[in-house]
């Protein structure tokens, strides 16, 4: 049985553009009448979706519309999206930084953020000292800092400057003092936004396996990052905001393919249009079509593992383009690249002079694991023009096969790809 | 796995509104150590990297002093009650000091200190009670050279000193500075949030108050209406009462006192609620 930590019910949240001036105090007292009758605010009735890249229509908007969920004790989410979709104003609701517009949020615990490092840090003030005044800040208390600041120093590794003010230090330095005052926390539920942005590899990791530790002793933590990497290490569960809508709550495994990709998460045997999808690069919307056929050219939903397979995509350009590099990769659905190929590599060539033609990549014996996978397509006119280039255009699925021939079905915990091979005692 | 939602035990329930009387006195308390450091921070950062140190605390003051005494007394010839002019400003002067910082950084409160705010939660008024705090830490050490120069004046008989029951009103009075300074300093904050216009009101709205409390010059010099204006201000019998309490002279009027100790209440609470209320949003329009 699991309790639940956190419970979040229909929370709104509501920001106004633009900015604080005479309009705003006729709104003020609009709002205030409207108040006084018992009527709703008249600013608070229309829900638009928060896009950032539309022009408002509307002068107020939703940075959170309609949200909720709940966490369970113990685990740990991730929270991911696109700039702006509301993950910090969630997190900040939840840090009670600010207050909801309407629903509210139920919690179980002592709740800690970190939506910042070093927060409330005083230059003037030595390393030491801050480490008092941060902690405090976050919420420990005088005596729990003292018993600990020996081991936040050590994990700070900035011992030979603790006494020095902290407007000496280097900004790496800063960050470590900082994170390891809140690396000492221990509150029930942690709330933590993007630091591991911060400080040089070596310190990211120790971060990182600072904070596997605190999931792994069952506290509940909520982290935003844009690292994927790191909140597929992290995370056991996802959170996906869209416009600051909620889009999908779940394992994290299901939840990360979202963030790469808005509709194509299951492969259809189809011909995907990608004339007006979303464009990483480019000079024009040159790439039509793209699908997935087998070696007899024939249109397939999905391969098995070691078939090969083609992917094929159609291009016209209203415009000859020259000295052309067709470019082809696979990644993985959290997005990370396993192979790529072009013609340059494949067979040392270019296409010299073209306006339009489908371009065929071919693997004869792929050694990809069964899964889901992203493909990305990409034209080049060399040495470095982008002609076209989408991200995770669409995706295929490799099903699973009996590839050793001994009736075993390669399954889970197998890796991205498979190699020939035999296994015996010597 | 089986969910339980026992509803009743939430530790803590975020809503969008708060009561109006919701104030979460435990929660600064459990906050304390957080408030001490802030005093300590506001102390140890004003004066580093200073050769004086806080021997500027004493400067300040008496400086202060000394130009008014040049001013009012020798120019303007400004009646000082029979007190010797020194000790009459000094005074003054440091239980006016002692508002005015308060007043003026706790109505900075929410635009200082955005960005920690912005941060990270800790209970809002714990920022005010440390300026309140430390303020008054500042203000003992100038009432220490206050009272070394009054030991002075005694010792050569250059006046009139008696000491009575009433000094033990006196942490009363700088209680009472301090909340007052506290509950006006937290309304300005609150509704500097939005609209700024209130900070320029307030900058020379301190100094204007100063000319409108007795402290350049003594009550006493007031007559008929002008008096009665000056009594209604709620500084007057603090200032006037402080003054006198601790250069050993009789006090005077209680009534005042009640006056101003409602008043002070008063203010301090309608401070609080409009503190509140204002914390859970004010970063969306600070």
């Amino acid at each position: 049985m699991a309790e639940i930590a956190i419970k979040v019910e229909e929370l709104y949240k509501q920001y106004k553009l633009g900015m604080v001036n005479t309009g705003t105090i006729s709104h003020d007292l609009n709002r205030w009448w409207h108040k006084l009758r018992g009527k709703e605010d008249p600013y608070q009735l229309v829900t638009v979706t928060n896009d950032r890249t539309q022009k408002a229509s509307n002068e107020y908007v939703w940075a959170l519309n309609n949200i909720s969920f709940d966490v369970k004790a113990g685990e740990v989410l991730g929270i991911i999206g696109k700039n702006g979709a509301g993950k910090s104003t969630l997190l900040k609701v939840l840090s009670k930084v600010t207050g909801p517009t309407k629903g509210n949020i139920k919690v179980k615990g002592r709740i800690a953020s970190l939506l910042e490092v070093g927060t409330g840090f005083h230059p003037e003030l030595s390393g030491r000292e801050n480490i008092f005044l941060n902690g405090a800040i976050l919420g420990m208390t005088k005596r729990e800092i003292a018993s600990k600041l020996d081991e936040i120093i050590s994990f700070s590794g900035v011992d030979k400057y603790i006494d020095t003010p902290v407007k000496r230090y280097s900004s790496g330095m800063y960050v470590r003092l900082a994170f390891a005052v809140a690396a000492h926390l221990e509150p029930e539920i942690l709330i933590i936004d993007e630091v591991l942005a911060v400080g040089d590899a070596e310190f990211q990791k120790k971060c990182l396996g600072k904070m596997k530790d605190v999931a792994q002793q069952g506290r509940t933590v909520l982290f935003v990052s844009h690292n994927i990497v790191a909140v597929q290490q992290l995370c056991t569960k996802g959170l996906f905001l869209k416009n600051g809508c909620l889009e999908y709550h779940g394992d994290i495994e299901k939840t990360l393919p979202h963030y790469f990709d808005f509709e194509n998460v299951s492969a259809k045997k189809d011909v995907y249009d990608l004339s007006e999808k979303v464009r990483s690069n480019g000079v024009a919307k040159v790439i039509k079509k793209a699908w997935l056929e087998n070696l007899d050219n024939e249109l397939i939903a999905s391969t098995a593992m070691g078939d090969g397979f083609k992917i094929c995509f159609e291009f016209a350009a209203d415009f000859e383009m020259e000295n052309m590099l067709f470019g082809f990769g696979i990644e993985n659905l959290q997005g990370m690249r396993i192979t790529a190929l072009n013609n340059s590599i494949a067979s040392n060539t270019v296409v010299k002079q073209i306006k339009s033609g489908i371009a065929v990549c071919e693997f004869t014996s792929p050694n990809l694991s069964a899964g889901e996978y992203f493909i990305t397509l990409a034209m080049v006119s060399e040495p470095n023009q982008w002609i076209d280039h989408i991200e995770h255009a669409f995706t295929i699925k490799v099903e699973p096969k009996d590839i050793y021939k001994t009736g075993k079905v390669g399954g889970n915990g197998q890796g991205l790809v498979f190699l020939k091979g035999d296994v015996y005692i010597r | 796995m089986e969910i339980t939602d026992t509803d009743k035990n939430w530790t803590e329930v975020i809503t969008p509104k708060k009561g109006v009387f919701e104030i979460n006195f435990k929660e600064i308390w459990q906050y304390r150590d957080l408030v001490m450091l802030f005093v300590r921070r506001d102390f140890v950062s004003t004066y580093k990297q200073t050769i004086l140190g806080p021997i500027w605390f004493f400067i300040q003051p008496l400086f202060t002093s000394l130009i008014f005494i040049i001013i009012f007394t020798r120019i303007a010839r400004l009646s000082t009650d029979g007190l010797p002019p020194l000790l009459f400003y000094l005074a003054g002067i440091t239980i006016w000091n002692y508002f005015s910082e308060c007043l003026s950084k706790t109505s900075n409160v929410f635009v200082a200190n955005a960005n920690i705010f912005g941060k990270v939660y800790f209970p809002r008024l714990s920022n005010p009670l440390a300026i309140i705090i430390s303020n008054l830490i500042k203000f003992g050490i100038q009432l220490l050279l206050l009272l070394v120069i009054l030991c002075y004046y005694i010792y050569n008989q250059q006046i009139n000193f008696t000491l009575r029951p009433e000094i033990a009103l006196l942490p009363y009075l700088i209680l009472l500075m301090a909340l007052l300074g506290l509950g006006m300093g937290i309304i300005f904050s609150s509704l500097t949030t939005k609209y700024r216009d209130l900070t320029f009101l307030l900058q020379f709205g301190i100094q204007l108050l100063m000319y409108a409390t007795p402290v350049i010059y003594p009550l006493s010099s007031a007559t008929g209406k002008l008096k009665t204006i000056l009594s209604l201000n709620p500084l007057t019998p603090i200032v006037e009462s402080f003054r006198r309490i601790i250069l050993g002279q009789e006090i005077l009027d209680y009534t005042s006192i009640i006056y101003c100790s409602i008043f002070t209440f008063l203010t301090l609470f309608v401070g609080i609620v409009v503190f509140n209320q204002v914390e859970k949003s004010f970063m969306d329009t600070v």
